[in-house]
């Protein structure tokens, strides 16, 4: 990193550490939208965009993640610091077995794409049909006071998941800049560009990929909890929904796939682009469903069509902070 | 315990749903063997001849059999445009990519729809779809039966097309060896487009026939796309026999789970089958080893 990128993210961070202190709650959402989809954005990253491995169920392992934390909560009793590490282990064994089927039987490209939305359909019927998290009808939180800070039960006013949700993207961008520069991101670098190749040099391939599938399950599982502790509702059919898939790899395929700021970049993009959609709408007065959709279907169209590798890659060369 | 009878019907209507299925899905099977391109779009074309169906039906009283005509062919053409502007410059660009690309028109295909008739489903009624022919206990629906009638009538059109025409045969020559059809002097990119434009004349006829069956909203697009992998995943991406036989599979195993468990739960079958086939036969179960 040159002294330039160092500058640059010392001032976004040190805006976003005192932003709660005069932003508007509506802004301290938004951010924490964007936050949301930069660290859930940044976990796919370690699997596709390091590692090559390319998944399109990860809203499995954000709705296990969220469930799994949300019914030891709601129906046990049990707080989300418990809560978190049952939900990553359990994350983590899926990945496992999903990585260890797919890998041993050497399914790639394509097929295993297709094997990751399986996964994640046949555990969102799966979901709708289990009775103990409320089945298709939801499962929910009690909206707790939003004045009174409970950090043990993770319950609090904006301002905290706020802190919690940057300080996990923060957190995400250190782990992925030093994972991506230490042995294992060298191997993945080299399995994504040529597997055959990394295997004759004598890499383990087969360990290397779990080894990223593992990682990145993990930390969509913290993911999954945040948003079930934030949003205090879940349902099978929205959060284990291939779209919801889609929407945490947007963002990093906009920023840049296999960079480390794309996926924060991509997140702000399209976060910023949705709700300014909306806010342009509604000051015209159109109310037909749909037209927001269309519009951020055209964008992401003309990204994928004339930005092939992302926003981050052009902008980095323009503003002279290297990769 | 369901009657024999009921059973036996309920096969029955499973069967002949199913290909109706198989014919949506082997537009997405000719379109992979051929351009290597896996159209995240399929689910939400099929919504789109859905669509124009009741359009034509309520503006013409064109019975959807009618519909076929006119509907085919638009998406013949509207498949070959789609191919040729958008998707040949993709071609050598990775996976992830193409994905997107088609991920983004299907964003687009779905909220259009959306846009145009609104969230309420709508439907076509013609008379036919109340009667049945009945052979002992069991009952044949007409509206299926004519619906699977002519899924047949056009996917052995197609395999003729493959089999005995030139154009087909150069088609085929494009999927088996690329470079020597390069080589030979076809001209792949146009090759490729005809072919996006069959497949997506499959899915117009299938979408035309599925009206006769269900309700469509928009959507319905995702959940069709993904029935369409399961379908020739389960067959055998590229294999034609395999689609049609894959969506017989799907159409029967989902009645069956629909008597037996909830109808809600069908789809998991379909998925559970589906991660048997990747992890035991990945080509297909009537698909060739790569």
């Amino acid at each position: 990193m040159n002294p330039r990128a160092r500058l640059l993210l010392g001032a976004l961070l040190a805006v976003l550490l005192l932003l709660p202190a005069f932003a508007s709650n509506y802004v301290i959402s938004v951010a924490t939208l964007i936050l949301y989809f930069a660290f859930t954005g940044q976990a796919w990253n370690v699997m596709m965009g390091f590692a090559g491995q390319l998944s399109l169920g990860h809203s499995l392992y954000v709705g296990v993640g969220a469930y799994v934390a949300a019914a030891m909560f709601v129906n046990l009793g049990i707080g989300p610091w418990l809560g978190l590490w049952v939900a990553i282990l359990v994350c983590m064994a899926l990945g496992a077995a999903i990585g260890f089927l797919a890998f041993r039987f050497g399914i790639s490209g394509v097929y295993f794409a297709l094997l990751t939305i399986a996964f994640a359909e046949f555990t969102r019927v799966g979901f709708d049909h289990l009775q103990w998290t409320g089945g298709s009808g939801g499962l929910f939180l009690k909206v707790a006071q939003r004045e009174q800070m409970d950090l043990l039960n993770f319950r609090g006013p904006p301002a905290m998941y706020y802190y919690a949700i940057l300080a996990l993207a923060a957190g995400a961008l250190a782990l992925c800049a030093w994972l991506l520069r230490s042995r294992a991101g060298y191997y993945w670098q080299a399995i994504r560009e040529n597997e055959e190749a990394a295997q004759a040099l004598g890499i383990n391939t087969f360990r290397y990929k779990m080894f990223a599938v593992l990682i990145s399950s993990a930390m969509t599982a913290v993911s999954g909890v945040f948003f079930a502790f934030y949003y205090n509702n879940l349902f099978p059919e929205q959060i284990f929904h291939i779209s919801r898939s889609i929407e945490i790899i947007l963002g990093p395929i906009i920023g840049g796939i296999g960079t480390l700021f794309g996926p924060v970049l991509g997140a702000f993009v399209l976060t910023v682009l949705a709700d300014g959609i909306t806010e342009l709408l509604a000051l015209f007065g159109v109310e037909v469903p749909g037209v927001k959709q269309v519009f951020y279907g055209v964008v992401l169209l003309g990204v994928v069509m004339f930005l092939p590798n992302g926003i981050w890659p052009s902008l980095a060369k323009k503003i002279g902070v290297g990769k | 315990m369901p009657s024999i009878d009921l059973i036996a019907n309920v096969v029955v209507a499973g069967l002949l749903t199913g290909l109706v299925y198989g014919l949506m899905a082997l537009g997405l099977s000719v379109i992979f063997g051929v351009v290597r391109v896996v159209n995240f779009a399929h689910g939400e074309m099929m919504t789109i001849a859905m669509y124009a169906a009741v359009a034509l039906f309520g503006a013409f009283k064109l019975d959807p059999f009618l519909s076929v005509v006119p509907v085919a062919i638009v998406f013949f053409g509207l498949g070959y445009a789609m191919q040729a502007g958008l998707i040949n410059p993709f071609i050598t660009r990775p996976e992830h990519s193409q994905f997107m690309l088609l991920v983004a028109v299907a964003i687009i295909m779905v909220n259009v729809l959306l846009m145009i008739f609104g969230p309420s489903a709508l439907n076509v009624q013609v008379d036919y779809q109340l009667e049945s022919f009945e052979l002992g206990p069991v009952l044949f629906d007409k509206a299926r039966m004519y619906a699977a009638g002519m899924a047949l009538a056009t996917s052995a059109g197609l395999f003729a097309f493959f089999k005995y025409t030139s154009t087909g045969k150069a088609i085929r020559a494009c999927a088996d060896n690329n470079l020597g059809a390069k080589v030979i002097g076809l001209d792949v990119k146009h090759l490729y487009a005809l072919t996006f434009g069959l497949g997506s004349a499959c899915v117009a006829v299938a979408g035309c026939m599925m009206i006769l069956l269900v309700d469509v909203v928009p959507t319905l697009g995702p959940g069709y796309t993904l029935l369409a992998f399961v379908i020739v995943i389960i067959g055998g991406l590229g294999s034609m026999p395999g689609a049609l036989f894959g969506g017989i599979l799907i159409g029967v195993s989902e009645a069956l789970a629909g008597l037996f468990f909830a109808p809600s739960a069908k789809s998991m079958f379909g998925f559970a089958l589906l991660i048997l086939v990747l992890l035991f036969r990945p080509q297909g179960l009537l698909g060739r080893k790569p």
